[in-house]
């Protein structure tokens, strides 16, 4: 057979890339804002507001407790609705971002959580409005470790890409049980994962350093 | 300027309800600097943040320039304090901030421009000594420094009021006089009414000119801090300076001492006077100070001497009853006579 590993190499990484991509950015949008609003009703500073806290969160709770694999079917449907198809790297964004978006919530939560809050006790006793201190106070304080955990992130999306095979959804890990375990093809396996290896330190080193770079908090 | 009438502030703790302020009735004068003293739970955090209303009070009002503000929401609440500055005991800088943009931040608040900001900046950092600190972070700052920055932002948009949270607890001694001195000048050059809650019973004596004492949530003695301090009313006031201004002799020493030792309290205007001296001269005997010191409260003197007295029994008593007469207190604590 003649099979163009280059070609299918280019082909997968650009499927991968394109799933982790956007299922990340919606993770940090509507991830990011649930992540906001579980901190702000959780605060008495701000809004506290512990039913709508309990709803969003058992609601995230909920999501993060399904299997990836199953959440990939059960989202078919709604993938259907959305981007009209129910297979390929498209399809397979719906419930990439679903995970995503719940996973990042909370891990944002936390790090906004992790805001000393002594300082904005201060910015609330300097008469500032509850939405600059967010913006210019809160969302710097916590920019180190958010960008840290959307590091976290991208490497499980990675990891949770590689199931897409499953739905027809293509992709790197796709590429990797297609060829390599389904057709004994040690080598595309092993050069897959080779590539996914460089994928993850990619997307590590970038976080890591822009995070240390941001954090001032100490000399 | 400041008033609290029949302030209470209580929590819900598992189920039970927990008084942290049990109707709280005193005036803060203006341009005072005031001190709240009192063990940690008393309560003191609790009553200063009902002032600018990051506290919010159960029952009772505050007034605030003869205004009531206790029910200030929103917009008038901002406003409210934006003209309260705030100090605390960890400084509460943005880390990820620079000095220039913590101050930046409260100017900015207040609607100030770009340039009205650069400027206020420039002045505020002059005049907390810091004006080559302007684009640092708070961790490479030293405590006293960013202890300064927090007060520059506390005052940036012209605060005629200054609340302080244990401000110097976090600080070494040191940086603890330079900043306590910084508050002095600022109370004087601007005639910013200052209000103090601390622990250490240093800081009080130190710059405050009245005073209030809290225990479990009541306010339980309140006055001039040199009275407080040197009469002071309530059994707690007393058990809580014994505490921090432990001042007596050994006991080894006493017991192996003869003759009669004396304990002589001056205050005012009679520690000035050279009246141990005048006693030896008149009476011709002699004497030999065992432990002393004399410390200034608000600008007062209040000295402590323990004195052995060496002559003949007949002459000490007269000269003893001399000095009980022209001192405040004297306690005889070693009779041997």
């Amino acid at each position: 057979m003649d099979f163009d590993l280059k070609g299918a190499l280019l082909l997968t990484f650009g499927q991968t890339m394109q799933m982790v991509i956007s299922s990340l950015l919606a993770a940090i949008i509507i991830g990011g804002s649930i992540g906001l609003l579980l901190f702000l009703t959780s605060n008495t500073l701000f809004l506290k507001n512990r039913i709508i806290n309990q709803i969003v969160g058992v609601i995230i709770n909920i999501t993060r407790s399904i299997p990836f694999l199953i959440l990939l079917v059960l989202m078919i449907p709604v993938s259907k609705a959305i981007v009209h198809t129910s297979i390929g790297p498209n399809a397979v964004v719906i419930p990439l971002a679903v995970a995503a978006i719940a996973f990042f919530g909370r891990l944002s939560e936390a790090s906004f959580s992790d805001v000393d809050n002594g300082v904005l006790e201060a910015a609330i006793a300097s008469g500032a409005s509850k939405l600059s201190i967010v913006v210019k106070i809160l969302l710097p304080e916590a920019l180190p470790s958010l960008i840290k955990n959307i590091t976290v992130t991208a490497v499980s999306l990675i990891g949770f890409s590689a199931m897409a095979g499953t739905v027809g959804g293509g992709g790197i890990g796709d590429l990797a049980i297609r060829y390599g375990y389904q057709r004994y093809e040690p080598e595309v396996m092993f050069i897959c994962v080779i590539v996914l290896v460089l994928l993850v330190q990619v997307f590590q080193i970038i976080g890591d350093s822009s995070a240390k770079q941001l954090d001032k908090s100490s000399k | 300027m400041i008033e609290f009438k029949n302030v209470s502030v209580s929590f819900k703790q598992d189920k039970q309800i927990f008084a942290a302020v049990n109707d709280a009735n005193f005036k803060i004068k203006k341009g005072e600097i005031f001190g709240i003293a009192g063990s940690s739970g008393a309560g003191k955090s609790t009553l200063l943040r009902t002032i600018n209303l990051l506290q919010t009070v159960s029952s009772g009002q505050i007034f605030v320039d003869g205004e009531n503000v206790t029910n200030y929401k929103k917009t008038q609440l901002r406003i409210l304090r934006r003209n309260i500055g705030m100090i605390f005991q960890h400084f509460n800088l943005a880390r990820n901030l620079t000095v220039y943009q913590n101050i930046a931040f409260v100017l900015k608040a207040a609607g100030k421009s770009k340039s009205e900001t650069d400027a206020r900046i420039s002045e505020l950092l002059g005049l907390v000594n810091l004006s080559d600190k302007k684009n640092s972070y708070p961790a490479n700052l030293s405590g006293g420094e960013k202890q300064r920055v927090a007060i520059a932002r506390a005052l940036a948009n012209d605060a005629k009021i200054l609340l302080c949270d244990e401000p110097t607890s976090a600080l070494d001694l040191e940086t603890t006089s330079s900043i306590l001195g910084l508050l002095k000048d600022l109370n004087k050059k601007f005639g910013i009414t200052i209000v103090i809650i601390t622990h250490e019973l240093d800081v009080i004596k130190g710059i405050c000119n009245r005073c209030a004492v809290m225990n479990k949530g009541s306010v339980v003695e309140i006055g001039d801090v040199y009275a407080v301090f040197t009469k002071p009313r309530e059994a707690f006031t007393r058990q809580l300076l014994s505490h921090t201004n432990h001042f007596s002799l050994p006991k080894e020493i006493l017991d192996k001492m003869e003759g009669p030792i004396i304990r002589l309290t001056f205050k005012g205007d009679n520690a000035n006077n050279p009246i141990l001296y005048y006693t030896a001269n008149a009476f011709q005997i002699g004497f030999n100070i065992l432990l002393g010191k004399i410390e200034y409260i608000n600008g007062l003197p209040l000295g402590i001497l323990y004195v052995q007295l060496i002559g003949e029994a007949d002459t000490l008593k007269l000269a003893i009853d001399y000095l009980a007469e022209n001192t405040a207190d004297l306690e005889v604590i070693n009779h041997g006579l």
